[in-house]
């Protein structure tokens, strides 16, 4: 039977990024539907009516929501370029590290970009205390998992591309090739990764819409 | 399998705690209850959980696994030979594991805001937040016994936990949930036939005693 696959997604969301990954390092063909949300498509609120967020895949009419849920699902689904650890703990473990990065450490990264001055300090000791808990869990490999890309990776993806698009609207440093070096050069293999590194967004568009959003938050604050 | 050491770090009012508990009374496994003081954590806890230094926490052969959700995960790809969890089909595992995750970034929150409200407002939007949720979850479980159809399992173990807290919602903002969602009552009264469940859940009027504690010490009330 002749496989179909869609993806609902955003041009911007990282959420989004993680499922073209795996499509992609699988080597699956699948079709790409652009959202907007302020403009929600009836097929988006019909596949996900829940949530009504993106991303979503639909496998031959059936609709799978949430970034991770959809992950674990391809990996399942399609066995070739496994993506999660076999061991049990070992998948444990990366499920763990996976929530960690979606609640802790975007948290801490997000105050970073809608914060200043002292705030900011403390928000970015915050986030470095957060990045060198995830660099710890590197050690000496060259990705998450392993030799090879694996979910871990796909996870935390968003940080190899967002975070240089934050320190360049800070103009400060947060990944520091000194302070962490072994997420610095993860940042760099993942990015460059031939796989990965087409399917980035256009960064520039992702500066003026990161710098949008830390403008109409400072305002937000200011006005409190 | 033979010789496993589990040992469970468990506060008794945890909603989460409580997924573990039944998990592992589901597979019949044999395993150490260790009771936490949350206001005097003990160096296990905090040497096996030093990242969110939270209940619950498994440990197995000396290898801890923290977060309720991926606990109940392990231990059903461990002991995976007896009484199933999830399902084997991976789109039914995603329903699955999408309905755990919305109960997960939903549910407590807005319970909390009933049960820690700081005006009368909070726990009417806490009250607002939690029907509306309980409305979602009765339309997932359709006319099915459990929310995995004939047989109890994750999203079932995922939510049944927070039964204990219902007599808290109802009370701090004045409502019944049989009145307001009969079926998922019926679904839990359903659970709580099942000894594993009913042997892993505390008592919720003494879990509404410590609300009340709590309330006072904050100086809510």
């Amino acid at each position: 039977m002749a496989e179909e696959l869609k993806l609902f997604r955003t041009w911007s969301s990282p959420y989004s990024l993680r499922v073209v990954h795996a499509l992609k390092i699988k080597g699956l063909e699948y079709e790409t539907i652009f959202e907007d949300l302020s403009s929600k498509s009836a097929s988006l609120l019909q596949y996900n009516p829940v949530n009504k967020k993106v991303p979503v895949l639909v496998h031959n009419g059936k609709a799978i929501c949430e970034s991770l849920v959809i992950l674990e699902y391809i990996d399942e689904t399609w066995k070739q370029c496994p993506l999660l650890p076999r061991d049990p703990y070992e998948k444990a473990k990366a499920r763990f590290w996976a929530k960690f990065g979606d609640e802790k450490l975007s948290s801490s990264i997000w105050n970073v970009l809608i914060s200043q001055g002292k705030e900011q300090e403390e928000a970015i000791a915050a986030a470095v205390q957060n990045l060198k808990l995830i660099e710890e869990q590197l050690q000496e490999k060259k990705f998450f998992g392993g030799e090879k890309i694996g979910y871990l990776d796909i996870a935390f993806g968003w940080t190899a591309n967002l975070i240089s698009i934050l320190e360049e609207i800070i103009d400060l440093k947060l990944v520091d090739e000194e302070k962490l070096p072994l997420l610095s050069a993860w940042m760099q293999n993942f990015s460059d990764d031939p796989v990965i590194k087409q399917c980035w967004p256009p960064r520039d568009k992702l500066v003026v819409k990161f710098q949008a959003m830390r403008e109409s938050n400072l305002k937000t604050v200011l006005s409190q | 399998m033979g010789n496993d050491e589990l040992i469970l770090l468990n506060y008794w009012p945890s909603m989460f705690g409580a997924r573990v508990r039944i998990a592992l009374e589901e597979k019949g496994l044999d395993y150490e209850y260790r009771e936490e003081d949350l206001l005097n954590k003990s160096p296990l806890l905090l040497q096996m959980n030093p990242v969110h230094k939270k209940i619950p926490v498994l440990i197995h052969n000396g290898k801890p696994v923290c977060e309720s959700n991926i606990i109940v995960q392990y231990i059903d790809e461990v002991w995976y030979d007896k009484a199933p969890l999830l399902p084997s089909d991976p789109y039914q595992k995603a329903q699955a594991r999408f309905w755990a995750d919305y109960i997960d970034k939903k549910l407590y929150d807005s319970g909390r805001k009933i049960t820690f409200h700081k005006n009368k407002e909070e726990a009417e939007e806490g009250k607002k937040e939690v029907l509306e949720i309980f409305k979602v979850l009765e339309g997932a479980l359709e006319e099915k016994p459990y929310f995995g159809g004939e047989n109890f399992g994750y999203v079932d173990i995922s939510l049944i936990g927070f039964y204990m807290w219902f007599h808290a919602y109802e009370t701090c903002a004045n409502f019944s949930i049989e009145a307001e969602c009969p079926k998922l009552m019926a679904w839990v009264k359903r659970c709580l036939e099942r000894k594993t469940v009913s042997k892993s859940l505390g008592d919720p009027k003494t879990v509404y005693e410590i609300v009340l504690k709590f309330r006072k010490k904050l100086g809510l009330d």
